[in-house]
């Protein structure tokens, strides 16, 4: 049997010690009724070279980013993966090993861990990280769960409708059964409007969120909101790009209490989803109301500097249904990536891959406005991403651009009505000239 | 050989001016940021992060990741993590840049080959539940705990039973079952474990009634021994309304054996990182989908794959589903290996897989239960919790002190001082990955620990690459991240 080293000799001696005839003996507790009396439904087994066949077959009947030229964003994005990255994520020590409860057998996961939180803390200009969320949109509804716990009271949560739409699918999910009022606040312009939200803010507004650079792509007035809660004594939350900091304004920087935001674009492969990770870094008053786990630096009995899981007072083990999450089981393996991503780009890095989305963006969207027809949906300025307005059936534009080799881009009908005629397309730093002007030629070949 | 560099933080090797990633030069016209974006919105420089060139780099954190036990490296008798081999070909697999390279949102017609593995992973969880539908969204154990209760209240909501507030929980359940309960919005009520480690049913009928909204049980439990009263207590909450809710972090000891829909189970989660081997990570990712009765599954969170001829697709239209407990799909990656281990096994390596996990454990406890407490019984599943209790009486050896010790002789620890109903728990889970020469091995270093000089394990581990951590600090003057 595949793994299992038990021979049938291993097995009898076994047996023999524990003092049982058979391996059924052993299932003795499970009631006989219980007992599944049929071999389990499930394909046959496979060799590795059949399943390498089999997985290789399902692989080709998808088109990758490497088969046809991706323009996707919302929320998860073709960057670029330096093989360092890789190559230490690869190596089975980090890989293999659990969450570093025994901190004398886990100090390589434990001071990565610490590093990671360094940076996700300069990143966003906020005092304290925790170690990894799952991914952005639950790491949206921890921050309004932590905004719950620090501020218990006030019932109002709101939230620009500019946030991505699963990000805010997810925070009506986490409280459906918690007393709070979820309101959005409509973006019609593409990104919220500060007047608008001053008539929302009120003495009973636990947190406002946005979304920067937002699920359009456009940035927020984040200066002013900032502003507004500041005069409310509201909590302000906001989930950021981690390339965009590289250019832009980090969370700190502009007054943000909690910063979340998704950390797949830092290192981390598309993989139709998942594992990513949900960055979390907060103001230092915070500190005892931070979801999961935080790694901590002290000193062994020998006084040598070492790192610990600490402040487990607030996690679902000590605290149980008084815990400030019930998160368990986070994402180390990409908060590592992450760390290595960072410290492989360094300031210089981050900043040029930040500058060439902004760049290449602008290209993408100056050229596709000149075929007629196509317009940028919203006056606003924006970073990486951009929301344009298309003729014709939006499905079949898309489809039309992948037959020509290209994911073409989000169709925003399905999250907003009112922008049936919408879509938004994202250019990383991975993007070259000859990719968008091939992608324009197909575009204005699917429109005509 | 020690490698100091590796103790130095990033931060301290940094150097001004190195740098290890290098970009293209821009190749569309470029304009200044300040003409593309309000002034108000930019920084005035990047962020402070570290400046280190490649090869320190790479040196910094290939050293660190040697001061880390792994299974690749050690034994790993982890209880409750199921800590067994990830088998290489896995990794290979879900780097295929044809699944690694795969956006979220992309149309269903351009990954058939993707939702045709995600699909049949659907159907293979259910037919191992014996339950009905899955959910493969959320993305750990606790927060299949938090999809599922919030099931539970939707479906309660819609059968008008909005008084069933109350999630009944044992005392020796995981510190999830509560969190999630809390989150779901219920309260959490302790039910107490009896002299044989079992659910007390006197306590359970105490506290049923109709505001029961789930019963939360964990079989086999965290003692590791599986509840031979499941069908009375099944019996007892169904007719008193409320669902059953199966943690499903000890599937490794059942699959193929019993199936929980088949002792009456309405709804669990998986933990496929445990179960089906998905790599831990250092402490994630994880998956954990949820199988559900047919009578949940309208309210399960979306998207779920379906077939629609020859062709598959994403149901995100479900009227009455709870909606997304994370974006996109879920922790596809982790399915991924999870299916690959399946697909592997087979049926019968399946059934072989939990047979061995359950005979690694019983062998290993009839190597210990001389030397060590095993306060419930000579049997077990596929762990078992022994009590360090009278050894700390008698020579005052703690758990934590064998724990500590273990490492010296390479072994990782058990899980210590959990669950909380057993005094100075180790939890022993050897998984079914191992051989009888490595449980002989381990067996003999534990019984050689016991006879130790208690001043010597009182300062163990004395081989790590640290002693023991001054906790208590770390708490007091908490320090989380560098500073210059
Ligand atoms: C019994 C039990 N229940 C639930 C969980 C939570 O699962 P996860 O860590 O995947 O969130 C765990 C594992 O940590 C567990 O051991």
């Amino acid at each position: 049997m595949p793994y299992i080293l038990n021979t049938g000799a291993d097995v009898k001696a076994m047996l023999d010690k524990i003092g049982v005839a058979s391996v059924d003996a052993l299932f003795k507790m499970v009631p006989d009724a219980f007992q599944l009396q049929r071999p389990l439904d499930v394909p046959p087994a496979l060799t590795e070279l059949e399943l390498q066949q089999h997985m290789a077959e399902l692989a080709g009947k998808n088109k990758a980013a490497d088969n046809a030229v991706c323009f996707l964003g919302g929320g998860s994005y073709d960057h670029f993966v330096p093989a360092v990255v890789d190559a230490i994520a690869s190596r089975s020590e980090y890989y293999t090993a659990y969450t570093p409860y025994q901190a004398e057998a886990s100090q390589g996961s434990l001071q990565a861990f610490f590093e990671y939180q360094t940076l996700i803390c300069e990143l966003t200009g906020l005092d304290v990280a925790n170690a990894s969320l799952y991914e952005g949109g639950s790491a949206v509804a921890e921050a309004v769960l932590m905004a719950i716990s620090i501020d218990p009271e006030r019932p109002k949560v709101l939230v620009a409708e500019s946030v991505h739409p699963e990000y805010r699918q997810t925070l009506a999910t986490y409280l459906a059964n918690i007393q709070k009022e979820i309101i959005t606040l409509p973006t019609p312009n593409g990104a919220l409007d500060p007047a608008a939200l001053q008539n929302h803010v009120d003495d009973k507004t636990l947190c406002v969120i946005v979304q920067h650079p937002n699920f359009f792509g456009n940035l927020e007035d984040v200066n002013a909101v900032s502003r507004l809660c500041k005069e409310k004594g509201v909590l302000f939350i906001v989930s950021f790009d981690g390339i965009s900091v590289g250019l832009l304004k980090r969370p700190g920087q502009y007054g943000a209490d909690i910063a979340v935001g998704e950390g797949q674009m830092l290192g981390t492969p598309m993989q139709f989803g998942g594992p990513y990770l949900g960055m979390m870094a907060c103001r230092e008053q915070f500190v005892r109301k931070i979801p999961g786990r935080i790694v901590g630096q002290t000193v062994d009995r020998n006084g040598r500097r070492c790192w610990v899981l600490t402040l487990q007072t607030r996690e679902q083990h000590i605290r149980r249904e008084k815990a400030t999450s019930n998160i368990c089981t986070n994402q180390g393996l990409f908060a590592l990536r992450t760390a290595v991503y960072l410290a492989a780009l360094g300031p210089q890095g981050l900043k040029e891959t930040a500058n060439l989305c902004l760049q290449k963006a602008h290209y993408l969207a100056d050229e596709l406005c000149k075929i007629p027809g196509v317009s940028l949906r919203f006056k606003k300025p924006f970073f990486k991403e951009f929301t344009v307005q298309v003729p014709g059936d939006v499905p079949t534009l898309l489809r039309k651009l992948l037959d020509a080799g290209y994911h073409g881009g989000l169709p925003l009908g399905r999250w907003y009505p009112a922008l049936g005629n919408c879509i938004s397309i994202a250019v990383t730093e991975k993007r070259t000239k000859a990719e968008m002007d091939g992608f324009v030629a197909a575009m204005k070949g699917a429109i005509r | 050989m020690t490698n100091n560099q590796s103790t130095d933080l990033l931060f301290e090797i940094s150097h001004l001016g190195r740098r290890c990633h290098r970009l293209p030069a821009c190749d569309v016209p470029e304009k200044d940021a300040t003409a593309l974006v309000p002034a108000d919105a930019l920084a005035d420089a990047p962020p402070p992060l570290t400046e280190v060139g490649e090869i320190d780099l790479i040196r910094h954190f290939v050293n660190l990741s040697k001061r880390n036990m792994s299974i690749d490296t050690n034994f790993y008798p982890l209880g409750s993590c199921t800590m067994k081999y990830n088998p290489k070909r896995h990794e290979r697999l879900a780097g295929l840049p044809g699944m690694a390279n795969l956006h979220p949102l992309q149309s269903d017609a351009s990954c058939q080959g993707m939702l045709a593995m995600l699909w049949s992973m659907q159907n293979i969880l259910a037919e191992i539940a014996g339950l009905d539908a899955v959910a493969l969204q959320p993305a750990a154990g606790a927060q299949g705990e938090l999809a599922a209760l919030l099931v539970a209240a939707a479906y309660n909501r819609d059968k008008g039973q909005t008084q069933r507030t109350r999630v009944l929980i044992p005392d020796s359940a995981h510190g999830t079952n509560p969190a999630s309960a809390a989150i779901a919005g219920f309260d959490a009520v302790s039910i107490k474990s009896n002299d044989n480690g079992l659910v007390d049913l006197a306590d359970l009928k105490s506290k049923l009634d109709d505001r029961t909204a789930v019963f939360m049980i964990t079989n086999p439990n965290t003692i590791g021994l599986f509840e031979s009263q499941i069908g009375e207590i099944t019996k007892l909450i169904h007719d008193a309304g409320g669902l059953v809710y199966l943690d499903g972090a000890n599937m490794n000891a059942i699959v193929g054996v019993t199936r929980p829909g088949d002792f009456g189970a309405d709804m669990m989660h998986y933990n496929v990182h445990k179960t089906f081997t998905g790599p831990h990570g250092a402490g994630g990712p994880g998956s954990g989908p949820i199988a559900v009765r047919a009578m949940l599954a309208p309210y399960l969170p979306t998207p779920i794959v379906v077939k629609d001829g020859d062709a598959f697709k994403q149901e995100t239209n479900r009227p009455k589903s709870i909606g997304r407990v994370r974006s996109f799909f879920g922790n596809v990656g982790i399915l991924l290996r999870g299916y690959c281990y399946i697909r592997t096994l087979g049926p019968k390596g399946l059934r072989a897989m939990t047979e061995n996990a359950v005979l690694n454990a019983n062998y290993l406890l009839a190597l210990v239960k001389h030397a060590l407490d095993v306060p419930h019984g000579d049997r077990c599943m596929h762990e078992f919790v022994a009590s360090a209790s009278k050894l700390k009486r008698a020579k005052r050896i703690s758990a934590m002190e064998i724990a500590k010790r273990l490492l010296d002789f390479g072994y990782h620890a058990p899980t210590v001082y959990f669950p909380l109903v057993v005094p100075e728990a180790l939890m022993i889970e050897p998984t079914e990955t191992e051989s009888k020469e490595t449980l002989d091995a381990f067996a003999a270093t534990l019984l050689k620990i016991i006879d130790e000089d208690p001043a010597f394990l009182q300062n163990a581990p004395h081989t790590t690459p640290i002693s023991r951590p001054n906790d208590a600090k770390a708490f007091k003057e908490p320090i989380l991240r560098w500073k210059a």
